[in-house]
């Protein structure tokens, strides 16, 4: 009799503590984005979208720094994806059971979740100290690097999820293997490999340690790529940090909208993903 | 016939083209998959062949050292390395609890139509990039923080001798405690969807058969699916580990950027990667660089083996699923 009583108590403890740990997560999310809302909605203006970083005291908005995302972050996407998809498919097609092709994924594995900092390093040893100025190139570079990870992963985990019968009705057909790959694996996979370069621009759509050291950041208009470019995570970074209230206010609206951007990838990835799965 | 060697012709042909087509896609395949390796051969390299003038001038001292001077050039790696280790401590007893809790709430407990929503919903919480947990941080939750929380911590815990000395101090809000906090919320996704995946794998029969004896939800997890899952759940709270160490935005903005080691963790401390993000574009002299290189490479070495150790469990865990 005890034991059972004590027993539903424990039980019924754990399930409460369960559920608050839960309601504790979800707070978090909801606190983050209301705040970002709150504090961003008004600095999202015209202005914002159609002038230069300001110096401290003078009105201004994000132009220069949100076109160095995009073209950063497109630069990126660009390297990464086609090389990310080309590795991903030696992983899943031409290297079952073989030990480089374990070793390749292991360390894929771990760049997938090693310091995005340790890249910025990297890239500017590379490049940066190499070319002698920071740059945009760099910049670029550095955030294929922690593209290239992401797309591996999903396009070999699509490949594996392709059925065999498929490849070996196409092969019967007397097609040779890349034709097989090319024409049937990756026209079946293409849902999956699309959402994992979705994820990965949302990842890199907000990277901001990588880019200190690789494009670091200016405070005008320039679309030379040889020379430092501004970015929104880098002017966050500078205009939070600062004492000037107009230069926090900017670095809210920059805040809202690389993180609007990004719940719109993450969630349309999601959403392509279950869609497939569904016609599946 | 003709046609038949017309056939045969274009069949010849076919095959032709498809070798050097297979030969080519082949090795195009392999020499991307052998750049992921060149990457990681590259950063290591790169970061010893940096680290060096450091080391060379310091030697293993500059592991133990906790000055940090750029004005007499002197430099140690003691107080950014204690400080990683710190704030990782602290995100991860926060965080696994958390993250257990979510992860049983959304497999054993929640009813089917909530999962995925859920479980959604927890992983935006990764999704959402570091620099806004940065922002976030400094404006609203340090303040918080030093209002609400550091007062109440010092009053209370902070009055307990023997483990008081933790919690001394002014309330800043900004500080070690705070960082580690911020990071227990970004870790906490990782590791509850990686114990969210392994319960998953706990075949439903032995649940079942739990259940069937009479036991509690409490009791099925922690004496059926844990025991289970055990290498699983340890490999995922080592991958939020790794990602603890290596986090850099979000902990530059609330740590402090102080090169000491306090023994309160209300104080300002550093990490290492907070370091490299303050200091790398401004440092001046090749030794000052050189040593934030060797600050790198520690950093590189210590998230390469827990993320090692976080893989090799999982692929066990892997391997006994399949079979």
């Amino acid at each position: 009799m005890d034991t059972y009583a004590r027993r539903r108590i424990v039980n019924g403890l754990v399930m409460t503590l369960c559920v608050a740990a839960t309601g504790f997560g979800l707070l978090w999310l909801v606190l983050v984005l209301w705040t970002l809302l709150w504090n961003g909605v008004a600095a999202v203006t015209p202005a914002l979208f159609a002038q230069m970083t300001p110096p401290p005291g003078s009105a201004g908005g994000l132009l220069n720094a949100i076109f160095g995302s995009v073209v950063m972050t497109l630069i990126g996407t660009v390297i990464g994806t086609p090389t990310g998809i080309l590795a991903g498919t030696f992983l899943a097609e031409y290297s079952r059971g073989s030990k480089f092709g374990e070793v390749v994924r292991f360390i894929n594995d771990i760049l997938l979740s090693a310091p995005s900092i340790i890249v910025g390093l990297f890239v500017y040893e590379l490049m940066v100290v190499r070319m002698g100025h920071f740059s945009a190139w760099a910049g670029a570079v550095a955030l294929a690097i922690i593209v290239i990870p992401v797309v591996v992963r999903t396009t070999e985990d699509m490949l594996n999820l392709v059925p065999n019968t498929l490849r070996e009705a196409a092969a019967a057909l007397g097609s040779p293997k890349w034709k097989v790959i090319v024409m049937v694996s990756y026209r079946a996979a293409i849902q999956g490999m699309v959402t994992g370069v979705m994820l990965a621009v949302a990842r890199i759509a907000g990277e901001t340690a990588p880019l200190l050291f690789t494009a670091l950041n200016n405070q005008f208009w320039s679309t030379n790529l040889n020379a430092p470019m501004a970015n929104l995570p880098v002017v966050i970074f500078q205009f939070a940090m600062s004492p000037y209230a107009d230069w926090q206010v900017l670095a809210w609206g920059g805040a809202l909208l690389i993180t609007i951007t990004v719940l719109f990838l993450n969630i349309g990835a999601r959403a392509l993903a279950s869609w497939s799965t569904f016609k599946q | 016939m003709p046609a038949d060697i017309a056939l045969q012709r274009v069949t010849a042909e076919k095959s032709r083209h498809g070798a050097a087509g297979d030969f080519v896609f082949r090795h195009l395949t392999f020499l991307f998959a052998l750049l992921v390796l060149l990457i990681l051969g590259g950063v290591i390299v790169t970061l010893i062949d940096g680290a060096i003038p450091a080391l060379r001038t310091f030697g293993v001292a500059f592991l133990f050292t906790d000055i940090w001077n750029p004005v007499t050039q002197k430099f140690g790696a003691l107080a950014p390395m204690y400080g990683t280790l710190v704030t990782s401590a602290i995100a991860m007893v926060v965080g696994i609890p958390v993250a257990f809790g979510v992860a049983m709430f959304i497999t054993e407990i929640c009813p089917i139509w909530l999962k995925r929503p859920l479980a959604t919903m927890i992983e935006l919480l990764a999704a959402i990039p570091s620099i806004i947990y940065g922002i976030w941080g400094l404006f609203v939750f340090a303040p918080f923080v030093q209002q609400y929380i550091e007062p109440a911590i010092i009053d209370s815990l902070g009055q307990v001798p023997g483990i008081g000395a933790l919690f001394a101090g002014p309330p800043l809000g900004i500080g070690v405690l705070t960082a580690g906090f911020i990071l227990a919320i970004m870790v906490l996704p990782f590791i509850s969807s990686i114990m969210r995946d392994v319960f998953e794998t706990v075949p439903a029969m032995l649940k079942e058969s739990a259940y069937g004896l009479g036991a509690t939800r409490t009791e099925v997890v922690l004496r059926v699916v844990l025991p289970y899952t055990r290498i699983g759940v340890v490999g995922g709270i080592m991958l939020g580990l790794g990602r603890a160490l290596g986090e850099t935005m979000a902990v530059t903005f609330v740590i402090g950027n102080a090169h000491r080691i306090s023994a309160s963790i209300l104080q300002p401390g550093t990490t290492i990667s907070a370091s490299l993000a303050n200091e790398f574009t401004e440092a001046v002299g090749d030794l000052y660089l050189s040593s934030l290189v060797a600050l790198g490479l520690i950093l590189f070495v210590i998230t390469f083996v827990v993320l090692a150790i976080a893989k090799l469990m999982l692929l066990r865990l892997q391997k006994r699923a399949g079979g």
